[in-house]
């Protein structure tokens, strides 16, 4: 043998390199949104795809368009923006209008994302900052809830659904009584546990049976997705069960003083955003702490801070504020708590 | 720690499940490799001081006779590999990088693998003294990798003592088999140098910890131990790295080793199974480390095997004598995790290298090594034995931030596993930076 037929190459080790990439992660959180987004499409109706098809493409084309204007190589192929848009999409009212889930999706990238130098950088998670962006600025249209399981979901759009650009909501009364659902208020279970007293069973909750944002509304579906992503270790289980630990440690002592005005564990637990925000928003990994004991105090604190919104704030659902606050904190949360080094303040030695 | 205790399972927190690849060679019997015929032995084969020459150009040497002297206490003497004529002293590469000063012997063909220079000695009467003179006589370094002279760790510092010889027959590594084949096919021997050096140490307790991969050699050991003797095998979690001593002394007895020191200051001194076997068989009849097992293995490899390798011999002879395939594309001198991938076939195989792994192309996983921004995804934080946090190491290190590295983050502390590289998914090479880093904080200290 002679070296013309060895061609070495000089690396310095390790010379193994574990085979998972950047992409595959977040191809396989994409895997695990899309049973939600089946779920969110079946419980509303053709309305939710076409929102989730616009946020989607909204963020895809913002990020290639701000790639662009930084000169960059276009960062669509590595997948996180297709979470972001279908996260956004699944955080809106099923008849949102179409042109408002745009701008939601331009912020999301825009302000959420491309400002702070693209995927690794942002600060907080691009997806709530788009919706926080819409929640300011189209303050009827992101409160207007449409029941689940209307009738002809699957062959005609929600009427708001399809507003013009630039044009406020249209009003979406007639098109409720012509579903006829009977005795729906226009009030997700949360509202009705807040202003009204009347709680939605548990089971209706877990399964999805309510009104609410397009994707927050089964716990199950949502929990299946969180479980595959954990089992693959891609998701970080520590963040979902100290969010949900969070909330229910916050809300059990209310409820045992006062059953009759504040919810249950169970309902804080599967009402609301809380399970979608639990599962795949405050486990977004750029936006939470790296450290072991940061990602229990950043969890926890989203947990606790959603509860103390949803009790004692005037927003029905804190959840998105918990997150996005639990996010700005996270790099404070990860500098003082960063791991003690192996043998660190180690005690005298064991005979 | 404690929950660890609680299942009882012999092992330490973090590291990684690299694919093993033992089967390749882990049933082939240790084979003598033919001399090569020209050896190269370098002088500074081992930390500390460089050997000094005791022979001249021309002069004849013959197979296990000195060649060179240790100059100093933290130094160790070169023995001849082979029966042969010294051709020169010279600058020669090595696989480190810089060339070392080096005794290029011409192997005579009729060499024969008989030792033929010893001088036998009496172990059990020997003092404590004169048995760390004996391992420094034959030129031991720790043959796990860390060619470190053995009889220095053999007089541990007098503020500490020690009470445990820790023996490391983990073999973390991926690929690499030559310390179980030692295990199996030389259990006596290992079994006497550990006596040798529990004397010498004065320790009255000795823990083999083997991985729990290689029952057959835990087997192998413990039928030769008495119950309840002085000297114990446990197998330990299979987990890379569970050989790093510090990994392996809180498996098998649950002590951390205190940050920057050394295992004596917890009261135990850790030796290589490979480095304890060699002692066994050298000290009694006075010989020096003339030869090494070797793993010779991975993809890119056509006889794999662990062979007897005479110290000095060139890689290119080995890796004639095992073939390599065409696409034969990264050769690695020791395991695949922290050895060294060599630019030239001409460097020599010295008293530390455990093993030859050539990959192929594809095993290295170059395809898609693009480095990706850190998505902050914490597995290195997960991963890091030391409980470092590599993942805010990296962020400084591409600032530049050399001095904040070592300052606040514990940068000292890592002993470059590579574990923190290894999962990464954005491909960012972190365990390479903070080499980077090291090299350069040292520079500027210097």
């Amino acid at each position: 043998m002679n070296d013309s037929q060895l061609k070495i190459e000089l690396r310095t080790s390790p010379h193994l390199k574990q085979a998972v990439t950047v992409a595959q992660i977040m191809r396989n959180v994409v895997y695990a949104l899309l049973p939600v987004c089946a779920f969110a499409v079946y419980a509303f109706g053709i309305s939710v795809l076409a929102l989730l098809l616009v946020t989607t493409l909204s963020c895809v084309l913002s990020e290639s368009l701000f790639c662009r204007l930084a000169g960059r190589p276009t960062t669509v192929n590595d997948g996180s923006i297709v979470i972001t848009g279908l996260l956004l999409g699944l955080t809106l009212p099923p008849g949102f209008p179409l042109w408002m889930a745009a701008v939601a999706g331009f912020v999301a990238v825009g302000l959420g994302k491309a400002l702070f130098g693209g995927l690794g950088y942002n600060v907080m998670n691009p997806a709530l900052v788009g919706r926080a962006f819409v929640q300011a600025a189209f303050p009827v249209a992101i409160t207007t809830w449409t029941p689940a399981f209307a009738a002809g979901r699957f062959s005609q759009f929600i009427p708001s659904t399809l507003t013009l650009p630039f044009m406020q909501p249209v009003d979406i009364s007639a098109w409720l009584k012509q579903t006829q659902v009977d005795a729906f208020s226009g009030a997700t279970p949360l509202a009705l546990q807040k202003f009204e007293q009347l709680t939605t069973s548990a089971s209706d909750l877990f399964t999805g049976m309510t009104a609410g944002s397009a994707g927050e509304t089964s716990a199950l579906v949502i929990l299946a997705g969180g479980l595959y992503l954990a089992a693959r270790r891609m998701l970080d289980w520590r963040i979902p069960v100290g969010v949900l630990l969070g909330a229910v440690l916050t809300s059990l002592p209310f409820w045992l003083l006062d059953a009759a005005r504040y919810p249950d564990p169970l309902f804080v637990l599967f009402s609301g955003g809380l399970m979608l925000g639990a599962v795949f928003m405050a486990s977004d990994m750029v936006a939470s702490p790296v450290t072991p004991r940061g990602v229990w105090i950043y969890s926890l604190f989203i947990g606790v801070l959603t509860v103390i919104i949803r009790l004692f704030g005037g927003l029905t659902e804190g959840v998105m504020y918990a997150i996005l606050l639990g996010n700005a904190l996270s790099p404070l949360i990860a500098t003082i708590t960063q791991p003690r080094v192996f043998g660190a303040n180690s005690k005298e030695p064991r005979a | 720690m404690k929950l660890l205790q609680l299942f009882r399972r012999n092992t330490f927190e973090h590291g990684i499940h690299p694919a093993q690849h033992k089967e390749l060679t882990s049933r082939l019997p240790i084979r003598r490799l033919p001399f090569a015929p020209q050896l190269i032995v370098p002088l500074s084969q081992h930390g500390g001081a460089p050997a000094v020459a005791l022979v001249k150009p021309g002069q004849e040497v013959v197979r296990g006779e000195p060649i060179a002297r240790a100059d100093g206490f933290v130094s160790v003497p070169m023995h001849a590999p082979a029966t042969g004529r010294v051709e020169a002293i010279q600058l020669m590469p090595t696989a480190r990088g810089p060339k070392t000063e080096a005794v290029i012997l011409q192997v005579y063909e009729g060499s024969s693998q008989e030792v033929l220079y010893d001088a036998p000695c009496n172990i059990d009467t020997l003092s404590t003294d004169a048995i760390i003179q004996a391992v420094q006589d034959s030129g031991m370094v720790g043959l796990g990798g860390a060619a470190f002279p053995t009889h220095v760790k053999m007089k541990p510092p007098p503020e500490h003592t020690v009470d445990t010889l820790v023996v490391n027959g983990c073999e973390c590594e991926p690929y690499l088999t030559c310390d179980h084949r030692l295990m199996l096919e030389q259990t006596d021997a290992l079994l006497a140098g550990i006596h040798i050096v529990m004397r010498a140490l004065g320790v009255k307790r000795a823990m083999i910890g083997v991985e729990d991969n290689k029952p057959d050699a835990i087997a192998a050991i413990a039928e030769r131990l008495p119950a309840n003797g002085p000297i114990s095998v446990q197998a330990v979690q299979t987990k890379y790295p569970q050989g790093a001593e510090k990994m392996l002394i809180q498996s098998l007895l649950g002590r951390r080793v205190p940050a920057a020191a050394f295992p004596s200051a917890v009261g135990v001194s850790v030796f290589n199974v490979g480095t304890l076997a060699q002692i066994g068989a050298l000290l009694p009849r006075g010989h020096g480390v003339i030869e090494r097992v070797v793993t010779v293995t991975g993809p890119g490899v056509k006889r794999p095997g662990n062979y007897l390798v005479p110290v000095g011999t060139p890689v290119r002879f080995l890796l004639e004598f095992a073939g390599s395939t065409p696409r034969a594309y990264e050769l690695i001198l020791g395991g695949p995790m922290m050895g060294m991938s060599v630019a030239s076939l001409d460097v020599p195989v010295t008293k530390a290298v455990s093993g030859m792994v050539v990959l192929e192309a594809s095993d290295a996983g170059l395809d898609e090594c693009k480095v990706q921004p850190c998505i902050r995804c914490a597995w290195c934080v997960e991963a890091c034995p030391m409980h470092l946090n590599p993942s805010t190491l990296g962020l400084l290190a591409a600032k530049r931030e050399y001095e904040v590295m070592a300052d606040s983050f514990h940068l000292n502390d890592c002993f470059e596993c590579g574990c923190c590289s290894y999962v990464c998914p954005a491909n960012i090479p972190l365990v390479q930076y903070f080499r980077i880093a090291k090299a350069i904080n040292r520079e500027q200290a210097a």
